[in-house]
């Protein structure tokens, strides 16, 4: 007889509510990113700015002769300008393959075939690369506004500039909402992630570039709408209430941005599925 | 367990299912026909994935297009093909798919490892899933399909490409979740032994109807007799005197050819067709209807 039955058994513990599948696939998503060496690297770089930024806050707040460097709203617009190019990194290196891969191996069957919705695979997904977006715009930035009121022992500087916690929080938002969006859109179209980074490269610098040469060629700015980059610095000016660096209406920035994410998860919602169609 | 009520499935223009009403209840039941019949498209309308175009159906006792995940909570899915999540080895796997159908996370672990040693993977459970073989890939899909302990198992050709040892086991598998575990079980498979070896009751498709559906032994016994037969001589022309008479041939030339005789007909007629034929009768035996004999009879096919 056996001392142990290591046969089949019926399982008579918990079992959680439908619904929170979604936490358990960005919990596993972040932990595998989390035990890479070269992943970390780069979050490590990303946040280089932010200690830069805090030994400059700490010698404005307590050397007075320094005092050109006091930190005003410019600055944290600036930060987040600084960090657009890890912004970047960290949506193709975390994003481009977390439907691409899952497509490639056929795991979407085996997702959805557990009680998950579609909704809350995509939820899943999108909240492994907004983590990690997140980590490296709205976190720093708002410890940077935190740092500043401890190094300056006042509240004086966040009085004065009340909207500046809100207007982080939101531009950071738009920033990570378009950029995880627009990824995971790209990335459900392909089977390699390899293809989704090129294709999403493509489209920041081909809209870019579209831009500039219109730009050059008119001699005017009102065409920024077009580029994907530009229409966020254009959003990006208008919540720091800092004056528009684009002659086009910022209006038209906020509505390509919103249509971008809407096409995203028109996308999204076609090529999510249990079963592929070819027809 | 699950029951369809006239459901159509059409993708594109192309019909996959046509007014199915089948009935699939307790314990293992095999859901067989070629490919291309539609069994993986019942499954997945089963389980949600396509939507009917018609027709109702439930899954243990709950309305499928109501309660998609209810049902796919005490559900478990083994795909046909290959499906794997990257990058985990198998006992992650096991645990992931585990907590994603809601399991606590020690849980799913335990259960992960308990359910890789029944599979046969316990070995090979930290080895990385993209260096597993094609035997291995289907046992960890068994595997993420039972970490959950499902009311209902849909087993989705569950020996493909197996080698004949493995196929052995998985099918030794199936038959000890279903009889000995209590699991019940949907098996699809286009292998006639697969779903005899296993199931007691079957759903025959063809075209995407069912042909046929019921326990496999009155579906067996429901058939007239029949006789194995090898005849030396012109084949063509005897087989053509056995139909005038009344009488079917499966399989033909060199080979054993079954012959299904009308009641009331025997060994006797078969000797007479062969004397006014002029072949020399080699073999003449009297055999059992199989499910083959069933499934040839289902889809029309000689």
């Amino acid at each position: 007889m056996p001392i142990h039955d290591q046969s089949y058994r019926r399982y008579a513990g918990s079992r959680n509510e439908p619904g929170s599948a979604w936490l358990v696939i960005t919990k596993a998503g972040i932990r595998s990113l989390l035990g890479r060496k070269l992943f970390l690297a780069v979050m490590l770089a990303a946040w280089g700015q932010f200690f830069v930024r805090a030994v400059i806050f700490y010698l404005s707040a307590n050397f007075p002769t320094l005092d050109v460097l006091a930190p005003s709203v410019e600055t944290f617009r600036q930060f987040f300008e600084m960090q657009e190019i890890f912004v970047l990194f960290v949506t193709v290196y975390v994003g481009s393959g977390l439907i691409a891969n899952d497509r490639r191996s056929n795991a979407l069957q085996i997702y959805l075939s557990k009680p998950l919705s579609r909704t809350e695979y995509v939820a899943g997904k999108l909240g492994i690369l907004a983590f990690f977006l997140l980590m490296v715009t709205l976190v720093p930035a708002l410890a940077l506004l935190l740092l500043e009121v401890m190094f300056s022992a006042s509240l004086a500087f966040l009085s004065e500039h009340l909207f500046l916690l809100p207007a982080v929080t939101l531009y950071a938002l738009a920033e990570v909402l378009l950029a995880s969006f627009t990824m995971l859109a790209l990335s459900s179209l392909s089977t390699s992630a390899r293809y989704t980074a090129v294709l999403y490269a493509g489209v920041l610098f081909f809209t870019g570039a579209v831009f500039a040469i219109l730009r050059g060629a008119t001699r005017s700015s009102m065409l920024a709408w077009l580029s994907l980059r530009a229409n966020l610095d254009q959003i990006g000016d208008v919540i720091f209430r800092l004056p528009p660096r684009f002659e086009s209406p910022w209006p038209a920035s906020v509505l390509v941005v919103l249509l971008l994410m809407g096409l995203s998860v028109v996308v999204l919602d076609r090529r999510v599925r249990g079963v592929e169609v070819v027809t | 367990m699950a029951r369809l009520d006239r459901v159509s499935v059409q993708y594109g223009g192309q019909a996959a299912l046509r007014e199915v009403t089948a009935a699939f209840p307790a314990g293992a039941v095999g859901l067989l026909g070629p490919n291309g019949a539609g069994k993986s498209t019942l499954l997945k309308a089963l389980l949600g994935f396509v939507t009917p175009a018609a027709g109702r159906m439930q899954v243990l006792g709950l309305d499928v297009a109501a309660s998609p995940m209810r049902i796919r909570a005490r559900l478990g899915y083994m795909p046909e093909s290959d499906g794997h999540i990257p990058g985990m080895n198998g006992v992650s796997f096991v645990a992931y798919c585990g907590e994603l159908a809601g399991l606590p996370r020690s849980d799913a672990m335990q259960r992960a490892h308990e359910v890789l040693h029944y599979v046969g993977l316990g070995e090979a459970r930290y080895r990385n899933l993209e260096t597993y073989s094609t035997g291995m890939k289907q046992r960890i899909k068994l595997a993420q399909a039972l970490v959950h302990d499902p009311d209902l198992l849909f087993l989705d050709e569950p020996t493909n490409g197996m080698d004949p040892k493995g196929r052995d086991e998985m099918l030794d598998l199936v038959k000890d979740l279903a009889t000995r575990k209590g699991v019940n079980l949907i098996l699809s498979s286009h292998l006639l032994p697969d779903v005899e070896a296993t199931c007691a009751r079957v759903v025959v498709m063809h075209g995407g109807a069912v042909a046929a559906q019921g326990e496999i032994a009155d579906l067996k016994a429901g058939r007239r007799e029949v006789f194995e037969m090898r005849v030396k001589g012109d084949v063509d022309a005897f087989i053509r005197g056995l139909e005038a008479g009344g009488m079917e041939c499966r399989g033909s030339g060199e080979a054993v050819m079954r012959v299904f005789v009308k009641p009331g007909q025997g060994p006797r007629d078969l000797f007479g067709a062969a004397l006014r034929h002029q072949v020399q009768v080699r073999h003449l035996r009297p055999s059992l209807p199989t499910l083959e004999d069933v499934f040839a009879e289902a889809v029309g096919e000689e």
